[in-house]
């Protein structure tokens, strides 16, 4: 069991590993380079050999990826081009406040979509799992901004209870955060819920259709029994793998979530920086992101496995 | 499967209103030009003008005509698209029948390689690849194509691993069919139905994608019309209570809600489930 679970680490190490040098050695397709891109066509030879300099790159690529990673490893993840601030500084706050998004929302949709995927499977084929089944596609196939702006207008616009603009202050006291929150959070829980309740539906089908749940169903057991004592445990394993990929999905709902109503979070620092083209501070923002990313797979392999020990003993 | 035009005849409604709505947006964006009362990127009037008889649906923050643009950006939104989806579909399924068909080192590398790039969620990837190739619709087509094609690759290697452990396509091995005569003659054809499901899914993935990216204004650029840069452009409208940025935004909804009844039951109809 230990050595599945040490070889899975390892496999998300050099997943990491992998992913790292993908973001910094795609830079190699900017035509020209940062120097020239900086200056644009003012450039003489000499001030681009000058900033060539200044940020290194006139040394070897391999020898700047390690010495990136290494600045990484190390909490310093370079400079921004567009402010000349450190990168680390700019993204620390933003990361924090990404963060307290999107555990507030998982804190919402993931009790929520268990529960109205257990319904769907209880009820199955009748109106209510209909009706839970068409709404959750009805979410899947809208765009977040189009979520985003529907409960604005009915919140903001109509009934006046909540800001459609979130913006806080690294001071701002919880309860201000929380109201502001308000709108983004209910965005990312309709956007992430959705999928997270078909799948919780189809892990508990998949196992009701097993000899054993008949078994139970001929003792006369209480339909719901038969679900929560005897499916449940057994859809658990897959259950728990869809929750933390959503939580991953999370990761990524959240750029647009983020732009739609101006929070200061990481996902807009990222847009902002791909409009102005600010390379470092987009790889620095794609690396934690896809570090996010990466982690909360690897967690939901390692739980699976856990959870269902058949994983760990096959051939 | 039988024949395909009995197999309509079978459709649930469901299924059925979406082929309906699909067909209706093909029509409309093809005949935008004779449809649209308006120009694409005209000024008609004066700004926010409201719905009146001249502007049915009234004029945006430049003056230009609500009706008539999103019937131009059917045009550039489903287009793009689709030449997207289509070229994804190319470059990743045929690698992935190669792949799943050669097997040894040319899959080992091609798969090994589609891993990394899948690690990483897709609208980071592509937020990356944009500020590096800086925004055209060229240069998005190629990343959100080359994005969607290693989820292509993906099925269509497990299809082709999977359909070339029948009896038959060895047989064609042994008859000494070369790799292109296995890939379309033998493989493909008993991988296609899956295959047509997933391109309906594809489809409306990128087509999302797209309309985001145009949404944070890395996509398509102005003037052209486009659903996504639209809902960006007139989002202020919605803090006053108007409904019209809400029109494109409805427009790429229905679209996809539609793809997906389609796709629901083309699964349901390949997977040979009956219940």
């Amino acid at each position: 069991m230990m050595s599945m679970i040490v070889s899975r680490l390892g496999l998300g190490v050099l997943t990491l590993a992998a992913v790292s040098a993908v973001v910094f050695f795609s830079m190699a397709l900017l035509p020209g380079d940062i120097a020239q891109q900086m200056l644009g066509q003012a450039g003489t030879p000499e001030a681009v050999a000058n900033i060539r300099h200044d940020l290194g790159l006139d040394r070897p690529i391999g020898q700047r990826y390690l010495s990136w990673v290494y600045g990484i490893l190390h909490g310093d993840f370079g400079r921004s081009l567009a402010s000349g601030r450190p990168i680390a500084d700019i993204a620390a706050g933003r990361l924090i406040n990404t963060l307290f998004l999107a555990g507030f929302a998982a804190l919402i949709s993931i009790p929520l979509s268990v529960g109205l995927g257990l319904v769907a499977a209880l009820y199955r084929r009748r109106p209510t799992d209909t009706a839970i089944n068409f709404v959750s596609l009805l979410a899947i196939s809208l765009p977040e901004f189009l979520i985003a702006y529907l409960l604005i207008y009915i919140f903001t616009v109509k009934a006046r209870w909540a800001p459609s603009l979130a913006v806080i202050g690294a001071d701002s006291p919880l309860s201000e955060r929380l109201h502001k929150t308000l709108l983004p959070v209910l965005t990312l829980t309709l956007a992430v819920a959705a999928h997270m309740t078909r799948l919780t539906r189809a892990a508990i089908v998949n196992v009701l259709s097993s000899p054993y749940i008949e078994m139970a169903r001929m003792k006369g057991l209480a339909p719901w029994r038969v679900i929560v004592r005897h499916a449940l445990p057994n859809a658990l394993g897959p259950i728990v793998a869809v929750v933390v990929l959503n939580l991953a999905y999370l990761i990524v709902g959240v750029v647009v979530v983020e732009v739609v109503f101006t929070y200061p979070g990481l996902g807009q620092l990222l847009v902002d920086s791909v409009s102005k083209r600010d390379v470092p501070v987009v790889q620095a923002s794609c690396l934690i992101f896809a570090a996010t990313y990466i982690t909360l797979n690897l967690l939901a392999d390692l739980m699976s496995m856990i959870g269902d020990p058949r994983l760990l003993n096959r051939r | 499967m039988s024949h395909p035009l009995s197999l309509l005849t079978t459709a649930p409604l469901s299924a059925r209103v979406g082929m309906g709505v699909v067909v209706a947006y093909g029509v409309l964006a093809i005949s935008a030009p004779a449809l649209a009362p308006y120009g694409e990127t005209q000024i008609v009037g004066v700004e926010f003008a409201t719905w009146s008889a001249q502007h049915w649906l009234g004029t945006d923050d430049l003056g230009r005509d609500v009706l008539s643009r999103p019937l131009y950006g059917a045009r550039n939104t489903i287009g793009i698209a689709l030449v997207t989806t289509v070229i994804a579909f190319c470059v990743g399924g045929v690698a992935g029948l190669v792949a799943g068909t050669l097997r040894g080192w040319v899959d080992q590398v091609l798969a090994r390689l589609v891993d990394v790039l899948m690690a990483v969620p897709s609208l980071i990837l592509s937020l990356l690849m944009l500020a590096i190739l800086g925004t055209s619709i060229v240069s998005m087509i190629s990343i959100i194509a080359l994005i969607e094609s290693t989820r292509i690759f993906r099925l269509a290697r497990a299809l082709a691993l999977g359909i070339g452990m029948f009896d038959y396509v060895g047989t064609a091995r042994i008859r000494g069919e070369g790799l292109s005569w296995i890939i379309f003659r033998e493989i493909l054809p008993n991988a296609a139905a899956p295959l047509i499901a997933e391109f309906g899914l594809r489809f409306s993935f990128v087509f999302l994608f797209i309309a985001t990216l145009s949404f944070l204004g890395l996509g398509i650029q102005p003037p052209a019309a486009d659903w996504g840069s639209m809902v960006r452009d007139d989002a202020t409208l919605i803090a006053y209570g108007q409904m019209s940025p809400l029109i494109p935004a409805g427009a790429i909804a229905l679209l996809t809600l539609s793809v997906n009844l389609i796709v629901d039951w083309l699964v349901h109809q390949s997977s040979g489930l009956r219940n």
